[in-house]
């Protein structure tokens, strides 16, 4: 049996392993691994992440139990230091010595600090390891807790540079990026689309600093700011160097491998260094007299050496490595692929740039206008794929080239066709190495008819992700070419779309949960599709959420809002913001008896927080006698109408917007919907109810109301779309129903009316169709529903607390009357708020 | 002082010393949980009307810490058992205890019985 030592156990090295495994003939090996970082592979790729998850298993590349399964030996924490390629072996760290018959190097690279005078200060940092990542995070608490607004600069405005900049100003730090060069990404950016991103970035609040050498780092040991010569200093309280990388050659030295003059193993393109034995993947190794920092190319490096080794001796590196990127996590679309740039006598430019959109698009066509050879967008990187996908497989371009980048988007259609287009050997996911042709015989051969299986089986979109949009188009046009849809089926217990469900339980008068199941579903049901169910359900018979009370989600099973400690949040409705003194006063003594925070919502009525959960029902009975009924602040359903003053007293106003806006919120109140729905009645242009941003929306006008649908505040804002004009109240009321009405039935779970109307094809035109103009047929029958609702809603508290099966859910314990005395709170101005978790 | 965390180890078949009276059997809401004392312990007890299955766990989620587990969906995947917390959605194995999507450090199990409409739940101690 012959060893293998693989030494580095980074992206590359990992991927060695697995590449090797996967083969028949490697049962005759044994594989030893080396890695000197404490623990196993990890998706350095999306190190980023961790930031927001803070969890490093999350980023493994495979647990370690794999390794053993696989009869890999992997030791961590431990470098090889010596290789002695006369005797064929290697010493570690530990000084133990090992033998092998094949050596895979796969040290990567390790970032590259330039010897700034002072770089040795403390708060200075690399980006490059997940201990990198702690000790910023660990240092950036602590300077927060001596000031309030730090600073953080990032030294290099690179690809990974731009990635730290956004990184730090998620740690809550104000972010910096100084650049040596006169533009950001140098490398892959012209001076425009450099700008167009700098500006953009801006915006973002990241500040950049643009054709600044370092000349110093100042500080007395610690680190307090640049400078940059001639008085032009920054203060700054941390800063990430990010200049560049250098491969991690130092074992080569140690035997005499043949190294480039600026350092970087040398292989042929079979991946061998100097000595026939040894093999150099990764970041570290010197290919055609170029180091490549991305894993693609570095995969492709494992696969060669992993063939070669099993004598497959054709496999071999390609003469070109294509260096296309496209940046990720920063919130602003940039990418670049082939030769970006370039003089007009090597080819010609088209470019595209709208400043006030933060829009720059290029692309470089040969001179017979026959060929792509690159380009780079940034703001818009949606056609990135596509465009990419042209150019590497040399694809005929339209007749008028500026079709690809200006083209007739938006009005229907591009000018690329679609991705069935692309030829069966183009490579659509790079890190994998998948092409489409393989993608498309998942589909139409093996049966894999979701993305989810595509990916499983062919592992394209496991790596950087980014070929994901085009992937699942694949996926798509292939079932289509076979007569099939894709399936948004909700989850693995049920086969079917939201609408389907709500189909079936509608048109088989389904009753409940299990006989759904059992009739057309399989197993036991999920988080998933309960409270979608529990969701059509309501709709359907307007039930409140106390008949199936365990099919709900969190909120609804306890018709309260969880909070933070387990406790929860109280709701009353407050129509259109109008309280009486003597309301308030009941809401202020009820509050006070039960020890409640209270807190004006940006909804126009008062939240109490931390009730325990067998004070609800309590709380609830005294509020239904000073005449409150819940507001559903949980649930899908009808949250706030927000009204303004109006004509009753403002001086501007149109019509009585406050009337309206009560009438509407209880004619609304109750119904469950696929996502919860908003309101606003304003009483004239001005706005001051934001009704344009709510889910409907009516505003006064001379001579009647206009009505809005489909906007929404929240994580996607968007202003909602005038479906009429000048209407009277009753026709206006009447359009919003069927709207409603029509969203309730055909929307998907969790998908608010913005989302939906995106989706809806036809677009705002379809619908004023359908509820205009009845082209559908269905106005009667949206009507009729609409009707019942309004005449069958009843306060679910109101039930709840009358109806003791009910009540007794509220108790902490079933089998005790003890609270639950884990909870805990802190006093908060003159309030109280939990105790923040340990 | 114990960590709260630390009160909770699973209980195996084998390892049980006290089977406690926990509470009747109607007292648990059908396909889904309720919380019970045991000395400084809450258990969440859930019950899969739909199998006919009973089983228990800590009622402290191991992400944030807070007593919620038993107020959690019920349902199964690849045929596990499950709860989904209440406050985040991470879900953890009924049989095992074990956090299915995510890296979250397993929760405590303990036997559960039913018997002449009453429910028993095992401790060892
Ligand atoms: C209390 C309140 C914040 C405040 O102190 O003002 C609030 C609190 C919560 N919001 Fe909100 N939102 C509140 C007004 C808003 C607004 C402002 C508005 O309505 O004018 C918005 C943006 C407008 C919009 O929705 O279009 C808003 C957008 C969200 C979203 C994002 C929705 C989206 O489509 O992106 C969520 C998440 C969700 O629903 O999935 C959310 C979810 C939540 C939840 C329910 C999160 C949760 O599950 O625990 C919070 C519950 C607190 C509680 O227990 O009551 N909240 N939330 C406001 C209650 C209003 C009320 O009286 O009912
Ligand atoms: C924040 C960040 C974002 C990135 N984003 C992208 C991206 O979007 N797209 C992209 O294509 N690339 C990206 N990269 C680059 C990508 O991560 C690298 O190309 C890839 O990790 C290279 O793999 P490697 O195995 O060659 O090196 P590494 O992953 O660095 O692995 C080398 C390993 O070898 C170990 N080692 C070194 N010397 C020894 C020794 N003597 N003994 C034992 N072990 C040793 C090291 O500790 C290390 O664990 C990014 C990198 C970073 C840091
Ligand atoms: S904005 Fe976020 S944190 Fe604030 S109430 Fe809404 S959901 Fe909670
Ligand atoms: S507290 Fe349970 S998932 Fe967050």
């Amino acid at each position: 049996m012959k060893t293998i030592i693989v030494v580095g156990n980074g992206m590359v090295g990992y991927k060695f392993c697995e590449k090797f495994v996967s083969k028949n003939e490697s049962k005759n090996f044994k594989l030893q691994v080396f890695g000197e970082e404490p623990r196993a592979a990890y998706d350095r790729v999306h190190l980023s992440q961790f930031f927001e998850k803070r969890d490093a298993k999350a980023l493994e590349l495979a647990p370690l139990e794999w390794y053993q399964e696989n009869d890999i030996h992997l030791i961590v924490n431990e470098r090889v230091t010596d290789i002695h390629r006369d005797r064929k072996s290697i010493t570690t760290s530990t000084d133990k010595e090992y033998h092998y018959d094949y050596l895979i190097l796969a040290t990567g690279s390790a970032p590259f600090v330039p010897p700034i005078t002072g770089i040795e200060k403390k708060g200075v940092f690399v980006y490059r390891t997940i201990e990198d990542l702690e000790g910023m995070l660990a240092y950036a608490d602590e300077i927060k807790k001596n000031k309030p607004n730090c600073r953080a600069a990032v030294l290099g405005g690179g690809l990974l540079g731009l990635e730290a900049g956004k990184a730090v100003m998620d740690m809550g730090l104000e972010p910096h990026v100084v650049e040596y060069a006169p533009k950001l990404m140098p490398r892959q950016l012209d001076s425009r689309s450099s700008n167009v991103l700098q500006l953009t970035l801006e915006e973002m609040g990241i500040k950049i600093h643009t054709g600044k050498a370092t000349n110093q780092i100042l500080g007395n040991g610690v680190i307090t700011g640049m400078d940059f010569g001639e008085d032009d200093t920054l203060e700054v309280d941390m800063l990430v160097v990010s200049a560049g990388i250098r491969p991690r050659d130092e074992l080569a030295k140690t035997c005499d491998l043949e190294m480039g003059v600026r350092g970087g193993i040398v292989v042929n393109k079979k991946m061998q260094t100097s000595d026939p034995y040894i093999y150099a993947i990764g970041e570290v190794a010197l290919y055609n007299q170029m180091i490549y920092g991305l894993v693609a190319p570095g995969y492709e490096m494992a696969e060669v050496a992993v063939n070669q080794i099993l004598e497959n001796h054709q496999a071999a590196m390609q003469e070109s490595i294509d260096m296309s990127t496209k940046l990720k996590l920063i919130g602003v679309d940039v990418a670049s692929f082939g030769i970006p740039y370039m003089p007009a006598n090597k080819g010609l430019s088209i470019i595209y740039e709208n400043k006030t959109k933060g829009i720059y698009k290029r692309i470089n066509v040969s001179h017979d206008g026959k060929t792509l050879l690159g380009g780079i967008m940034v703001g818009d990187a949606a056609d990135y794929s596509i465009l990419h996908q042209m150019y590497l497989n040399n694809m005929p371009l339209p007749d008028n080239a500026e079709e690809l980048i200006v083209g007739a988007r938006g009005e229907g259609g591009s000018a690329f066709g679609s991705a069935m287009d692309l030829p069966d050997t183009a490579v659509i996911c790079s890190c994998e190495a998948v092409t489409k042709g393989a993608i498309c015989c998942s589909v139409l051969e093996d049966g894999n008819e979701t993305v989810k299986g595509v990916s499983k089986a062919t592992k394209a979109g496991t790596g950087c992700g980014g070929c994901k949009p085009m992937l699942s188009d694949l996926v798509a046009e292939s079932l289509k070419s076979i007569g099939k849809t894709v399936k948004q089926s909700i989850c693995e217990h049920f086969n079917y779309s939201r609408q389907e469900l709500y189909d079936i339980v509608k048109t088989r008068a389904v009753q409940d949960y299990d006989e759904l199941l059992d009739t057309v579903g399989t197993g036991h049901g999920c988080e998933v599709c309960k409270p979608a169910v529990a969701a059509i359900f309501a709709s359907i018979y307007n039930e409140t959420a106390n008949r199936q009370e365990t099919i709900q989600d969190t909120n609804d099973r306890f018709l309260a809002n969880i909070q933070r400690n387990g406790t929860y949040s109280v709701v009353p409705r407050v129509a259109g913001g109008e309280i009486t003194p003597k309301q308030l006063m009941a809401l202020g003594r009820i509050a006070q008896k039960y020890d409640l925070y209270t807190k004006i919502t940006g909804g126009q009525r008062i939240d109490m927080f931390g009730a325990k959960l067998h004070e609800l029902p309590l709380i609830w009975e005294d509020l239904i006698a000073e005449g409150f009924e819940t507001g559903q602040a949980y649930g899908k359903s009808l949250r706030t109408v927000k009204s303004c003053v109006g004509s009753t007293w403002c001086r501007y106003g149109m019509d009585e917007s406050v009337s309206f806006a009560i009438e509407i919120e209880h004619r609304y109140k109750g119904i469950r919907s696929p996502h919860k729905l908003k309101g606003g009645v304003s009483g004239c242009i001005r706005e001051c109810a934001e009704a344009r941003c709510k889910d409907f929306g009516f505003i006064a006008v001379e001579g009647g109301w206009n009505v809005y649908v489909a906007g929404n505040g929240g994580a996607n804002p968007k202003h909602a779309e005038l479906l009429a004009e000048k209407v009277d109240k009753q026709t206006a009321i009447t359009y919003v129903d069927r709207f409603i009405m029509f969203y309730i039935k055909t929307a998907q779970p969790l998908q608010r009316t913005a989302a939906w109307l995106e989706k809806l094809e036809g677009g705002i035109t379809y619908l004023k169709n359908v509820v205009i103009n009845d082209s559908l047929g269905i106005a009667n029958e949206l009507d009729l529903e609409m009707q019942s609702y309004v005449d069958t809603y009843k306060c679910e508290w109101k039930e709840a607390v009358e109806n003791p099966e009910i009540r007794s859910r509220y108790s902490h314990f079933v089998n005790s009357e003890d609270e639950d005395d884990t909870i805990e709170f802190v006093s908060l101005r003159e309030q109280k708020m939990p105790k923040q978790w340990a | 002082m114990l960590k709260a965390i630390e009160k909770y180890q699973p209980v195996g078949a084998d390892q049980i010393k006290v089977w406690y009276k926990a509470a009747a059997l109607e007292k648990f809401p059908k396909n889904g949980g309720a919380c019970i004392k045991y000395k400084e312990k809450q258990i969440a007890v859930f019950n899969f009307t739909r199998t006919g299955q009973w089983y228990a766990c800590q009622n402290l989620c191991p992400h944030k810490m807070e007593m919620v587990l038993s107020r959690g969906m019920i349902g199964e995947e690849n045929m596990i058992p499950k709860v989904a917390c209440p406050l985040h959605k991470n879900t953890f194995s009924l049989q095992t205890g074990e956090n299915l999507n995510g890296s979250l450090e397993a929760i405590a199990t303990y036997p559960v019985k039913v018997e002449n409409g009453y429910v028993y739940v095992g401790f060892a101690e």
